[in-house]
């Protein structure tokens, strides 16, 4: 299991940031959504991996943590993920915009020469 | 005395609130809306002042040294905790002061140029507030990607082909370097079990040497997060042209902006890496000093280099940023204070600068400054928007004297960015240069030999000076000597206000010089001693309740 995060992760960054240096505001943006489901799998990895163990006490639980997934991790991607997908949004806006004022999709609003 | 505990709490409520109901309030009703988003600005004023002395009143030594805040009444290591003291205090009030200023000048008529300005000041103000008094990792990420979220929006403000471009360049920056401010924090927990910063500099030291590569790893990366903010060279290619970009009183605000990296950078590497606490003691010290050498020599070179004004002082803010960083990593508590002094004095320089050259653009035939700059760089859709947002009625006081002021505020600015003498600039300098050479301390017999490195630094201070000075000679007398025909620019007294209270606040620095350099002493005394901060964090007392 470890090897197929590892490997999701590894494609995920990779690819994203092939896109990220790429010239045009579409695949910035795919590059940059990319970057951050790399990133969301990165941070719920680092809270290590189990399976089928809750994050939160349910009713008659344990009480013993070392029965538990560690929920911090969790949390945090909870909260990457909103700001993520807000920002994101927020360039997509921008990207719009530029393609309206300059007339091409390029990051620098021309064409090279 | 406890009420006071709560307001702590009120730098980051205060502009959530106001911003949030601003929205509420029509587009077309702008005295209201100028007029709230004053008065809460004035409130916002006050409450730093007050939060900085009672941090002053904290004693320097003991467990008792910064004030916490448990966010709802979570104990320390559990819930988020807001932690104030010196450092944060006063970077509260210079934020507060600052925004104070750019919100008076932007309603001469920038608050009018596009919708949701004040919220969005107001959200960016919650944003520094919340990044200056958290002390918490991933609480610092979030307040931090609030602030951005604000910054993006008012970077846009008044919109045009050249700010959308630079825009789409710093959303995309700042957007991977968030994405890299992640890494870092889920490398660290994932290493120390703890994103509270206190806790973690407790727990450091117990960390296992087999994982604490992968724990400097993460700072590294958390660094490098910073540094993309702070401007440090080569990750730094972005900030001039987004500060040119930006509408004058944005870009007087975003020069705070880069001083939260530095801030967290000082916060961190002294709470986590302080001498004798850890096994990694002064870590990424070198790159810090070398960095921001490599930056003040880089933009020593684009001051001297630049044409535009804004280019100019987009580059002045990263020759702060570089002297900033370098002092940093030096560490030295003395440097520090004066570094803090310094951080102070060339924000409000660099801000003022930011508005002054709006007004003095108006006096320069359109086009004058594009004489051997390239006119792609500068952007002619620009240059016409900029023109038609000029033609609309502009009501208000019009300044007597306009060009007078304005020649005379260039004087002031000019002086402050080489850091001559008699205003705040000059003893900003000399305070790091003193203690820098001085590292046993003033009027010490010093044994130990100054090493070169320290040397460069100190020439590399002082010629960055000297190109700032050069810089603004040439453009001052480009602007206000030679053009045959002067146009006499239409100033209000609402935009030259916040300029000469700017100038005059450095003044006054400079005649009070001595109580807030023995603020910043202090200030850099607490930092160099994290276990008081530990023990006042993870000994918090919540809200009401008892000690734990």
């Amino acid at each position: 299991m470890e090897l197929t995060l590892a490997i999701a992760i590894g494609a995920l960054t990779g690819s994203g940031v092939w896109l990220v240096l790429r010239p045009r505001t579409y695949q910035l943006v795919i590059g940059l959504s990319l970057l951050s489901y790399a990133v969301n799998l990165f941070i719920f990895s680092m809270g290590r991996l189990r399976l089928g163990a809750p994050p939160v006490l349910g009713p008659g639980g344990s009480g013993n943590p070392a029965d538990y997934a560690d929920p911090v991790p969790q949390a945090l991607v909870l909260t990457a993920i909103v700001i993520g997908f807000a920002t994101t949004a927020l360039l997509l806006v921008v990207l719009l915009a530029a393609r309206g004022l300059t007339g091409n999709d390029h990051v620098d609003g021309r064409e090279p020469r | 005395m406890e009420w006071t505990r709560h307001l702590l709490i009120v730098p980051i409520l205060l502009p959530l609130v106001t911003g949030a109901l601003l929205l509420l309030i029509d587009e077309l009703r702008h005295t209201a809306k100028a007029l709230i988003s004053l008065a809460s600005c004035l409130l916002l004023v006050g409450t730093a002042f007050a939060l900085m002395r009672l941090a002053d009143a904290a004693p320097e030594t003991g467990s008792a040294l910064s004030l916490s805040y448990a966010v709802a009444g979570w104990p320390a290591p559990f819930g988020i905790v807001m932690v104030l003291d010196r450092l944060s205090a006063l970077m509260l009030a210079l934020t507060a002061v600052l925004a104070l200023a750019a919100l008076i000048f932007s309603m001469a008529r920038w608050h009018r140029a596009g919708p949701h300005f004040h919220t969005l000041f107001h959200f960016l103000l919650m944003g520094l507030g919340g990044a200056f008094l958290t002390g918490d990792l991933f609480n610092l990420f979030v307040f931090v990607e609030v602030m951005l979220a604000a910054s993006y929006g008012l970077l846009l403000h008044g919109s045009g082909a050249f700010r959308v471009r630079s825009g789409l360049h710093y959303i995309a920056i700042n957007l991977a370097a968030s994405l890299l401010f992640l890494i870092g924090v889920a490398l660290i927990y994932g290493v120390a079990g703890t994103l509270n910063m206190a806790d973690l500099a407790q727990r450091l030291p117990a960390v296992p040497a087999a994982d604490r590569g992968l724990l400097q790893a993460g700072a590294a990366i958390l660094g490098i997060a910073f540094l993309i903010k702070a401007g440090m060279w080569p990750l730094c290619f972005w900030l001039p042209s987004a500060y040119m970009a930006a509408a004058a009183p944005v870009a007087a605000i975003f020069v705070l902006l880069t001083k939260v990296g530095t801030y967290a950078l000082l916060r961190l590497t002294l709470l986590l890496f302080a001498p004798g606490a850890a096994e990694a003691t002064g870590f990424g010290g070198p790159v810090l000093i070398w960095g921001g050498m490599a930056t003040i020599a880089f933009a020593t070179f684009g001051v001297l280099a630049s044409q535009a004004m804004g280019r100019l002082a987009g580059y002045s803010v990263l020759v702060s940023s570089g002297t900033l960083l370098a002092a940093v990593g030096m560490g030295d508590t003395a440097v520090v204070s004066g570094a803090l002094f310094y951080l102070v004095s060339s924000t409000f320089s660099a801000a003022a600068f930011f508005m002054l050259i709006e007004l003095v653009e108006r006096a320069r035939e359109p086009g004058a400054d594009l004489l051997a700059v390239t006119m792609e760089a500068y952007g002619d859709e620009a240059e016409e928007s900029e023109a038609e947002e000029r033609d609309d009625e502009e009501v208000g006081v019009v300044m007597p004297g306009a060009l007078a002021v304005l020649g005379v505020c260039f004087g002031l600015v000019a002086i402050l960015l080489a850091g001559l003498p008699p205003l705040s600039g000059f003893i900003a300098k000399f305070a790091m240069l003193s203690g820098m050479l001085n590292p046993a301390g003033l009027g010490a017999a010093t044994a130990t030999a100054i090493p070169g490195q320290t040397w460069l630094l100190v020439a590399l201070i002082i010629l960055s000076g000297l190109a700032a000075l050069i810089a603004m000679m040439r453009t001052g007398i480009r602007t206000f000597w030679a053009p045959l025909e002067t146009i006499v620019p239409r100033v209000l007294v609402v935009e030259v206000a916040p300029i000469l209270g700017l100038l005059a606040l450095c003044a006054l620095l400079a005649v009070q010089g001595g109580a807030l350099l023995s603020y910043t002493e202090a200030a850099a005394r607490t930092l160099h001693a994290p276990a008081a901060y530990i023990q006042g964090v993870l000994g918090t007392v919540q809200p009401g309740g008892a000690p734990r």
